[in-house]
């Protein structure tokens, strides 16, 4: 074979010179995440007593450990699903253009922007004991006391939701304006009510979308940590597996145990991200006849 | 399937914007007709078709199916086929699924879906991709598809909206024969909608102009050809050469006329008086280099198979198009004449 065509079969696989453009991003990358990620995980496997998966048994063994992981995963899984659930309907409403659109994206993004502590202020002084929800509950006289929404599950479960509601309806809007409206309009002319229009066609070709949303959100809400503390029983109900992996590095100094929460909880999100994908492996992911 | 014996748009309006964009359209469909909705570009020829499939709302005006008022209906409750310029197919299914979708939307037993869908895929020749996804087709195949999911709902009528705009030129007279096959042999009431006058003229029936929302001329093929109403539809219907001039005298049913550069008898479409400022429309074939008549100067010469295709100068500057059968150079000076009845004169109220 000549040089020429052995050129033109690695360009087909996307080898040519402009993948030199990606070196020093490369070079980053591997400075910044690849080592120490690296490092972290053979720390892991250095704990003081107990061998080399001395630090992954101690998590393991004990119950008040091992039980983040199930905390963590009952407040991101929930939140997740609530944050892309609602965001679909909203974002169906909203594909069109209409006044005021831009408007009400920027103040979706909002939230984002002011990050978890400001939206843990808000919450304990909104949802708190003596805050204006339960002030207003108790006057109107739904309660006697005042319900209990901060400092426990509700806490974090609300800022998580806040905090990761716009960002899943942004992408869901995106991915929506996406598929062609025609598509629409074509199902409209066949005979299929509005239902059907958006369970057999915009609700398919918005599944991948979907999928990958719900990915990152979940993410997202699976690493939580300030508002856990703040809004949280961070001792309790919300000790979720980031404040075992801080107690363990920082208050304990055991890093070989504080890598090894670390490593097992990119495992576990890693695992919910591959089950997530997988079922989207299934679905069709080719064009969706839109503007991209 | 519910059909009807006439389909009356009634003052359709639609405005965007404080624009009209259809103004006025009326318009009688009977069953078993070809119309076709013909003008440039913008000039709200998809806007006509989306109100008539109820994809868009009227900003006044109504639209009857008999007896029965349609426009307040939604889209899915009316029963039309539409054929989409983009073709709009369902990405995510096959060919097959494409097509049975309208049929399972009317909830028909399975094994009649199975049926029309099958006869459906026939009738397109289309068995040998049945499985494909729309994005695995060809864009012939792909518009196929379109007018095969269209019509397997036998809908009482069908709107296609510049379906073969996307196709190269020899796919497109073969789609065009098909879809007059289809028409036909499904005895289907069609509206189609084009910019290509060639297109319209072979496969309607009736023709309708439209120009800036307007209907300029409603009428058959013929019609439209020999006698366009107005210099507009005169435009679009083919004749190239359109001259200003002025009337010098009326004789009978011809009017002479003379103005740049060029002296010729005509036709008048409309009244005229001899003076009126005019414009003369002749089409480039009937306009001959012969021995006889107004000198020309050469300028273009284009090759065009059986003839060419020249364009020249009059003395007074105006571009004339006509053809020649033997081949003249450019600079060269002829003379072209060209029949009385074949240079049509559009006065005042036809210009
Ligand atoms: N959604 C809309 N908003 C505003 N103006 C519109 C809209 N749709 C169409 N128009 C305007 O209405 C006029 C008619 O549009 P229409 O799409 O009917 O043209 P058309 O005859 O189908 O043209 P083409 O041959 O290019 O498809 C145009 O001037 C267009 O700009
Ligand atoms: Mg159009």
């Amino acid at each position: 074979m000549t040089r020429a065509a052995l050129r033109h079969r690695l360009a087909e696989r996307g080898i040519d010179r402009q993948l030199l453009l990606l070196a020093p991003a490369l070079a980053c990358v591997l400075a910044l995440f690849v080592y120490p990620f690296a490092y972290g995980i053979g720390l892991s496997f250095q704990p003081a007593e107990g061998g080399v998966l001395g630090a992954y048994r101690t998590f393991f063994t004990d119950a008040y450990q091992r039980d983040t992981i199930a905390t963590t995963l009952g407040l991101a899984l929930p939140a997740a699903i609530l944050n892309v659930a609602a965001s679909v309907p909203i974002a169906y409403r909203m594909r069109g253009r209409f006044r005021g659109k831009r408007l009400l994206t920027t103040v979706l993004v909002v939230p984002i922007t002011l990050g978890t502590v400001l939206t843990a202020e808000g919450l304990l002084n909104y949802l708190g004991p003596t805050g204006w929800f339960n002030r207003t509950l108790i006057s109107v006289g739904l309660t006697d006391a005042p319900v209990r929404l901060t400092n426990n599950y509700w806490g974090v479960f609300f800022s998580l939701v806040i905090t990761g509601f716009p960002f899943a309806f942004l992408l869901i809007l995106s991915y929506l304006s996406g598929i062609d409206p025609t598509l629409d309009r074509a199902a409209a002319t066949l005979g299929a009510p509005w239902w059907q229009r958006f369970r057999r066609i915009t609700l398919p070709l918005l599944a991948p979308g979907l999928a990958t949303t719900f990915c990152l959100t979940f993410v997202l809400a699976f690493s939580v940590f300030p508002s856990a503390v703040l809004v949280g029983d961070p001792a309790g109900e919300t000790r979720v597996i980031s404040i075992a992996a801080y107690h363990a590095a920082y208050e304990v100094y055991d890093y070989p145990l504080g890598s090894a929460i670390a490593v097992i909880m990119g495992l576990v999100e890693l695992a919910v991200v591959a089950v997530v994908l997988g079922l989207r492996s299934l679905l069709y992911t080719g064009s969706t006849g839109g503007k991209g | 399937m519910t059909t009807f014996s006439e389909l009356r748009l009634d003052g359709v309006r639609r405005r965007f914007g404080g624009k009209d964009a259809l103004a006025g359209l009326s318009l009688t469909i009977r069953r078993g007709e070809f119309i076709a909705l013909l003008g440039p570009s913008g000039c709200g020829k998809s806007t006509a078709l989306n109100c008539l499939a109820g994809l868009l709302p009227l900003t006044e005006g109504s639209i009857w199916q008999d007896g029965d008022r349609l426009d307040t209906l939604p889209p899915e409750r009316r029963g039309f086929g539409m054929v989409f310029q983009s073709y709009a197919l369902f990405p995510h299914l096959s060919v097959r699924k494409n097509i049975s979708f309208g049929l399972q939307m009317r909830r028909l037993p399975r094994d009649e879906v199975r049926r029309r869908t099958d006869e459906a895929i026939k009738l397109v020749r289309l068995e040998e991709h049945a499985r494909k996804l729309p994005g695995q087709l060809s864009g012939g195949q792909q518009q196929r598809v379109a007018i095969a999911r269209a019509v397997v709902l036998e809908p009482s009528l069908v709107l296609m909206d510049e379906p073969l705009s996307n196709l190269d030129a020899k796919l497109r007279l073969e789609m065009r024969t098909e879809i007059r096959r289809l028409h036909q042999s499904l005895g289907l009431t069609t509206v189609y909608v084009t910019h290509d006058q060639e297109e319209a003229l072979s496969l309607a029936d009736r023709l309708v102009v439209l120009r800036d929302g307007r209907v300029e001329q409603i009428g058959t093929p013929e019609e439209l050809h020999n006698r366009p109403a107005n210099r507009h539809v005169a435009d679009f219907m083919g004749y190239r050469n359109l001259v200003p001039m002025r009337v010098k005298a009326v004789h009978g049913d011809t009017v002479a006329l003379d103005g740049s550069g060029l002296t010729l008898e005509g036709t008048p479409v409309g009244p005229v008086a001899a003076g009126d400022e005019v414009v003369a429309g002749i089409r480039p074939e009937d306009l001959r280099a012969g021995p006889h008549g107004v000198p020309v100067t050469v300028e273009v010469v284009e090759y065009q198979g059986r003839e060419l295709a020249v364009e020249a100068r009059t003395e007074e500057g105006v571009a004339l198009f006509l053809r020649a059968a033997e081949r003249p150079a450019p600079g060269d000076r002829i003379t072209v004449t060209a029949a009385p009845s074949r240079v049509l004169v559009f006065g005042a109220g036809t210009r």
